[in-house]
């Protein structure tokens, strides 16, 4: 179905471009922004759950944080937001922060440290899929009483198990869980000593620019402006942003003014669109890695130069210039561009007699039967076909084993996978988002169960470069940090079963007037306070 | 025992027959779900949560029981009104189905009444003018409706009458002017908006389902004209219609009077299933069209393994389909003496 569904897109937007026909024009208001976008992953708004794109995206115009990164400055990293101003002790272990004043809750309530306080210890004990980004520095339930404190209404002390570096815990806080909620309307709205959990699913109390009027799940979600927001009035007044699923729609939508933004344009769409007066795509880089990876069980796979020749026997260039182009961009380390100490080099292309003399130099100089699983996206299916097709050409024999999401990914975390082909996007903007994932496994057995590590579902035991890669969120010393990184993803690109291909570009088309869309880079999510029409 | 009325009998039958009916479904459905080389558990928590999250959630939804056990808890708690909670959206399955429903409700009926306004007389006609142009064209139309899929047809739709002529609204049930003017009453915008007086609202909301609407119509009118038209030439190659022609009856009264009367029961049956399709959810049309309905909601939930919301879905459809049917029966009995 998926693929007549796509033909039959295709062949209508090609219908499109040769009508010559403009559409109607019709024009949203001056002080709203309407977004067509796939919202159909929001299942809540608690800052301490939201895990998913569409609804971090909503947390971060509606929830203040500590700190924060400024949209029309990502580089510059994280920033003072709710915090003005931090200290570390000198055994590294404590950080003081004092908090900002003039920031209000959307309910008229102030904001201060104990609200901090409340909302960190909260989403630790609530303990919610991201849970882990905070609890990783040592807060757990029975301790947060002492580690997460706020002695009066302008200090929150958190004290760490490890002295951790602090540009490591920053960029922690930056993510959706570090939403402040506001302590008291949550526990108004408590029930049944959920902390407000059920209540925060559908709406909103935070302090940032907006606040969530209606939302009707698979079809749209409305904001309009905080009114005791204390930053610059945004030009935005009201922000919709509605479900459309299908990316001809959209375009249509956007040629006719209808929306403001379509955020799910296809490649033949963005296309389409590039000549069309009045609109404009805007690319930017995201964090979502493509990559394949080969899983140690499998004897053959873990004949290091059988990997080594799977690298070189990919067509990189030749699918990012082809059915990904625009896309995606070749990239083959596992920190994106824009990370700290994301290393740019590209040691592999695809060279076939580089790819047969390493094959020549295995355990298997004839390859062998090789399944790659691979979900029913046509991305992926696009990939694991060029796969199937460059590893024939050194004599692997290529089966693609396609599956759901949920039926691959279960394979995968069962390490029942030959070749794993799928994608990857930080957790939170830190280095040790990927690192931590891609480069730790220290303990390989079947016991230990570490399916949230993508070396550990690889069967990949790395116990000394673990070592190194948890050294790296201890260094205070931020150049030092970076180098630390950058020599990880060296060795890494060369010695690991994992073949990353390609960083993800989101080509956002949007009419000509909007200014300063920025769907948050590889780094955090959209940011509606910033844009004007 | 004291023998039952016949009524009495004829509704306890009716009714244990619609609670095995949607019992089995639900058991099907369920077991379905459970086999499935899917893990519910990742399904609620996702990729990235720990072991011990897992572990937490794994016991939580019961999947520690056995599998006959499970489904005696589920049907239980459906006993008790309670369908669960939905992973995908985060609500009460029973709330996500009282806003998805009335809105396939709407879309589903508009569609059925202009396959029915526009197919039956195109059948009559095509059967009666047999060999005409006419009937070559009520063919062209059903094979058309036959083998064009409904998605390009749904995005050509999109292109010609809202891209280009401008004349219906974009995808959505309404405009962004008027979502939530309206507070639901039945859940189906034109009629709430009616109900409240609300005809801004009204006519935006008929701008907004009138295309969608028509394809599913075309796609009914398809079906129902070609059986009609099939069920009418059987019926004017009769000697009852040879006769009536004979005794000097006018056409119309041989055609709508006699041939029409005795097709009435079938083509109830026709529509009945026709409507009934369209309440199970089109799919693709609510997809091109940015229509939550049930369809879209319950294939969203089907591929990310939410099961609660599968069963949910599978209630109402079992119920719907149930439903027409019993109407279908009550109308044979109207229409046929004999069936009562």
């Amino acid at each position: 179905m998926n693929l007549r569904y796509a033909l039959a897109s295709a062949a209508v937007a090609a219908l499109m471009a040769g009508s010559g026909i403009a559409p109607v024009f019709a024009e949203t208001p001056p002080n709203m922004l309407v977004i067509a976008n796939r919202i159909d992953d929001i299942k809540t708004f608690d800052p301490a759950e939201t895990f998913e794109f569409a609804g971090s995206d909503v947390n971060r115009n509606v929830y203040e944080k500590l700190v924060n990164f400024d949209p029309l400055d990502l580089d510059a990293g994280y920033q003072p937001a709710l915090a003005e101003s931090w200290e570390i002790s000198a055994d590294g272990l404590t950080i003081t922060f004092t908090m900002a004043e003039g920031h209000v809750f959307s309910s008229g309530n102030p904001v201060t440290a104990k609200d901090a306080e409340f909302s960190l210890r909260r989403a630790v004990l609530l303990n919610k899929t991201p849970a882990f980004i905070l609890t990783q520095f040592g807060f757990t339930a029975d301790n947060v009483e002492e580690t997460i404190v706020a002695p009066d209404d302008a200090t929150l002390v958190l004290t760490l198990d490890k002295p951790y570096a602090v540009s490591f815990v920053l960029n922690c806080l930056t993510s959706t869980i570090g939403g402040i909620v506001d302590m008291k309307a949550v526990m108004e709205n408590e029930v049944e000593g959920d902390m407000g959990n059920a209540w925060l699913r559908t709406n909103t109390v935070g302090s940032g620019p907006y606040k969530v009027m209606d939302w009707k799940p698979n079809e749209s979600v409305l904001m309009d402006l905080n009114p005791n927001y204390g930053g610059e009035t945004p030009a935005m007044e009201r922000v919709i942003v509605q479900h459309i699923q299908e990316s001809a729609t959209q375009r249509l939508q956007l040629q006719r003014g209808d929306i403001d933004v379509a955020r799910n344009l296809s490649p033949e769409d963005v296309a389409g669109l590039s000549e069309v007066e009045g609109v404009k795509i805007v690319d930017e880089l995201r964090g979502r890695l493509m990559y394949w990876s080969a899983n140690q069980k499998v004897e053959m796979l873990a004949d290091p130069k059988v990997v080594e020749a799977l690298k070189w026997a990919t067509d990189y260039t030749g699918m990012a210039d082809s059915f990904l182009k625009g896309q995606y961009t070749v990239h083959q380390a596992f920190l994106p561009l824009t990370f700290l100490g994301a290393l740019e080099e590209k040691p592999f292309d695809f060279d076939l007699e580089k790819a047969k003399a390493a094959l020549a130099e295995s355990g298997y100089p004839e390859c062998g039967p090789i399944k790659i699983s691979v979900r029913d996206a046509q991305e992926r299916l696009d990939i694991g076909q060029s796969l199937q097709n460059t590893w024939g050409q050194i004599g692997c024999e290529v089966e693609l084993i396609v599956g759901t999401g949920a039926q691959t990914l279960d394979r995968y975390r069962a390490r029942e996978h030959d070749i794993y082909l799928g994608a990857w996007g930080p957790d939170y903007p830190d280095p040790n988002t990927n690192a931590g994932t891609f480069a730790i496994n220290p303990d390989n057995s079947d016991e230990a169960g570490a399916t949230g590590l993508l070396a550990w579902r690889n069967a990949w035991g790395i116990p000394e470069m673990s070592e190194t890669t948890l050294a790296a969120v201890v260094e205070n010393d931020t150049e030092k940090r970076k180098e630390m990184y950058l020599a990880l993803q060296g060795e890494h690109q060369m010695v690991s079963p994992f073949g990353v291909m390609f960083q993800k570009i989101e080509q956002n088309g949007m009419r000509a007037n909007v200014e300063n869309f920025v769907a948050g880079g590889a780094t955090t999510a959209v940011s509606y306070w910033v844009i004007t029409k | 025992m004291p023998s039952l009325p016949p009524w009495l009998r004829k509704s306890l039958t009716t009714l244990a027959t619609v609670a095995a009916t949607i019992l089995g479904l639900l058991f099907v459905t369920f077991m379905i779900g459970r086999v499935m080389p899917i893990d519910p558990v990742l399904a609620v928590i996702g990729e990235r949560a720990t072991q011990a999250q897992y572990d937490e959630t794994f016991l939580a939804l019961g999947l520690d029981k056995p599998l006959l056990v499970q489904f005696g808890i589920y049907v239980n708690s459906v006993l008790h009104g309670d369908l669960g909670q939905s992973i995908r959206t985060g609500q009460e399955v029973s709330t996500d189905i009282a806003r998805v429903f009335p809105a396939t409700l709407e879309l589903a009926t508009l569609g059925t009444l202009i396959g029915i306004i526009l197919g039956v007389p195109l059948g009559v006609l095509a059967a009666v003018k047999r060999g005409s142009w006419i009937d070559q064209i009520a063919r062209f139309v059903g094979l058309i409706g036959y083998s064009m899929p409904i998605f390009w047809l749904g995005l050509l739709g999109l292109l010609v009458f809202y891209g280009i002529l401008g004349w219906v609204a974009g995808p959505g049930r309404v405009g962004i002017f008027y979502q939530g003017v309206v507070e639901p009453i039945t859940g189906m915008l034109l009629v709430d908006s009616a109900l409240r007086g609300e005809w801004a609202v009204f006519r935006d909301a008929f701008s907004h389902i009138i295309l969608p609407a028509s394809l599913l119509g075309y796609y009914s009118l398809a079906y129902i004209s070609r059986m009609t038209r099939s069920f009418m030439l059987e019926q004017l190659g009769s000697e009852y219609v040879t006769t009536a022609r004979v005794k000097g009856l006018s056409e119309w009264n041989v055609i709508w009077g006699h041939a029409f009367r005795n097709i009435r029961i079938q083509l109830v049956t026709v529509i009945a299933l026709a409507y009934a399709n369209l309440l199970e959810g089109s799919v693709l049309t609510e997809i091109i069209f940015a229509w939550p309905g049930l369809g879209q909601y319950i294939t969203t939930s089907l591929l990310a393994n939410d099961m609660n919301s599968v069963l949910g879905g599978t209630i109402v459809i079992g119920t719907i389909f149930v439903g027409i049917n019993i109407f279908s029966d009550l109308l044979y009995r109207f229409f046929d003496p004999r069936a009562k």
